[in-house]
């Protein structure tokens, strides 16, 4: 075959754009409105599209996905104009592993080891909101040492998320010795998760029915140890940052949100907060026991980079407050319902008796029933509202699990948080909000 | 609101079914024609924030205890509606049916639900009519068939042992 007749074969035309005006205003929302829309969650107007840059003036960039600065695999296609950002789209599902599909596999029992690898900065929400839906299912009632165990675990695992925020963004702000601190007091949390749980990530820890184990002897000194320790470091943190010149600079006024905004694209957490809207599950829906303990909820004046930052910083210092609230209020009494069915027996009872083998036995292997229902339950994780919607069939396997991540929806916020700004600073508000991967994609 | 709790089943009127179940949890059963309706007066009566939106699956469990008035179907789309300001949060159930699975978007009434509407449409494969970016969101862009539906298989990967014995 000659070479004209192969080009004539395989030729599919000139390969080149048509000019704007040339293009149908319906070929025009695919190619720019709604792939990269308006951030404003407008509906398409061929009239508003950026008349100021013709075509050839604006580029389309891929950010990611495997910027260092994307906190995983996350990519961001943004259109910029120069170095002026204007149109952006996050998109996921690199990290997607049908955790979801995997939960309807799993029974009841072995659910809480998948749901907890979800969010891995703050697996023990995962676990709770998991078994606070499996329990509401079961109508069973937790005894209260087991509800404020849960407690003192979930605002530890806040600390250890929200300290982990902070050395990333300092990371991303070149702030590499903010880095090295964060790094090095999650670790003073997660040496506290290891020895109660086993584990310093993924602990299956909070299960249906209560809590894994008891916490260990001498639990309150390790814990006083940290939130005597944690309190000052913050002061310093906040020294070194908050009212350092190129800090503020590089965040202040950055990526501004307004409340009305933030509310209308479903953002929780500190992105909410910092725009104004003092909204926080653990005061206005409490869970657990948290109507019991006093702390206030941080809230921002502008929405920006630095409020946002602002409100994670005090959040530590609350946390710090519920978790020695913890120690002081923690009940005596056991750390799991007594329920045969739901939960194992004490190891002591194994040895004795032939019911307690046999229930052992079958609570691990095939699990427990739960009777048909529907439910949603959600509680306040470090990024969010995470909850969970959980349809049960009256089988000892979810028949449908879904978990609401926060991530997953507040990065809806990040084409109008990124408009207008400059490329560098995508990387600020990238960082500000927070995302983990391993929550956006399930 | 000047603390004024109206139940949303009040609200809405004969446009849907109320069905509180033993949780104490409000849930509404909408018609899929008076779905945007529904939701648009919840907004405008201070359900402000969609929290959730997902879809289920009922393809094992058509027959599962429904309201009378709600003629059950495959698919379900579950909206978790949340009010700020009455600390108050509302489920709406959708029946939608397997021959043609199609709701309307909430997008022009909360603009927050794109991601989740897009991620139903990507597991389960419904569609939303007038959302503006409507394509798979998990899933990579050629990927055929939508996971989560119940007649999609898990998949295994063949493990062969080494020295396994043939078949007995």
């Amino acid at each position: 075959m000659s070479d004209e007749e192969l080009i004539a074969e395989t030729s599919e035309g000139l390969q080149e754009l048509q000019d704007l005006d040339e293009t149908s205003p319906e070929e025009l929302e695919i190619e720019r409105g709604s792939a990269l829309r308006l951030p404003e969650g407008l509906v398409f107007d061929p009239e508003d599209i950026d008349v100021e840059f013709g075509a050839d003036e604006t580029m389309i960039i891929n950010m990611g996905p495997q910027h260092p600065s994307t906190h995983g695999v996350l990519r961001i296609m943004l259109e910029l104009e120069g170095e002026t950002v204007l149109r952006s789209k996050p998109i996921m599902g690199y990290l997607h592993t049908g955790m979801e599909k995997t939960g309807e596999q799993l029974t009841y029992v072995q659910g809480a080891t998948n749901v907890t690898r979800m969010d891995y900065l703050s697996p023990l929400h995962n676990e709770l909101v998991y078994s606070l839906a499996v329990e509401a299912l079961l109508g069973i009632d937790i005894p209260p040492r087991a509800t404020w165990i849960r407690m003192l675990m979930t605002e530890l695992n806040r600390i250890s998320s929200h300290v982990m925020w902070m050395a990333t963004n300092g990371m991303d702000l070149a702030s590499t010795s903010m880095m090295i601190y964060g790094f090095r007091d999650r670790e003073m949390v997660l040496s506290f998760f290891e020895k109660t749980t086993g584990l310093r990530m993924n602990h299956d820890y909070i299960r249906p029915g209560g809590v894994a184990a008891d916490l260990p002897d001498g639990w309150e000194d390790d814990v006083m140890a940290i939130i005597d320790t944690i309190p000052g470091r913050v002061d310093e943190y906040d020294e070194m940052l908050t009212g350092q010149p190129i800090f503020k600079q590089r965040t202040e006024g950055v990526g501004i949100i307004s409340p009305e905004l933030a509310v209308a694209m479903s953002a929780t957490g500190p992105i909410l907060r910092a725009s104004g809207v003092a909204w926080d599950l653990r005061r206005d829906m409490p869970y657990l026991a948290y109507d019991e303990v006093d702390f206030d909820v941080i809230v921002g004046t502008v929405g920006d980079t630095y409020d946002r930052y602002a409100v994670r910083l005090n959040e530590i210092r609350e946390s710090c407050k519920i978790v020695r609230q913890c120690v002081e209020k923690m009940p005596l009494g056991d750390y799991r319902a007594q329920d045969k069915k739901v939960t194992p027996p004490p190891r002591a009872r194994i040895d004795e008796s032939m019911e307690a083998l046999i229930h052992h036995f079958k609570i691990f292997t095939r699990g427990f029933e739960v009777p048909a229902g529907e439910v949603y339950v959600a509680v306040e994780s470090p990024r969010g509202e995470l909850g969970c919607y959980l349809v049960a069939d009256g089988s000892n396997k979810p028949y449908r699990m879904h978990i609401r991540g926060p991530s997953f929806v507040n990065l809806q916020t990040l084409p109008p948080l990124l408009r207008g700004g400059l490329i560098a600073d995508a990387i600020a508000v990238i960082s500000s909000v927070d995302p983990v991967m391993g929550e956006v994609d399930r | 609101m000047a603390g004024v709790v109206t139940s949303a089943a009040e609200l809405v009127g004969d446009r849907a079914i109320g069905d509180s179940g033993p949780l104490g949890q409000e849930v509404l059963h909408v018609a899929r024609e008076q779905y945007l309706e529904v939701v648009a007066l919840l907004r405008d009566s201070g359900f402000e924030m969609c929290a959730d939106l997902c879809a289920v699956d009922y393809l094992d469990h058509i027959e599962r205890p429904l309201p009378p008035a709600v003629s059950p179907e495959r698919f379900e789309i579950v909206v978790n509606l949340l009010s700020l300001q009455r600390h108050q949060r509302l489920r709406l159930r959708v029946q939608v049916p397997e021959s043609n699975p199609v709701v309307p978007t909430l997008f022009h009434i909360y603009p927050g639900s794109e991601n989740m509407e897009r991620e139903a449409f990507d597991l389960y494969g419904v569609r939303f009519e007038g959302h503006p970016d409507l394509t798979r969101i998990l899933m990579p862009d050629d990927w055929e068939g939508h996971p989560l539906r119940k007649d999609y298989s898990v998949g295994r990967v063949p493990v062969q042992f080494k020295e396994a014995p043939g078949p007995r």
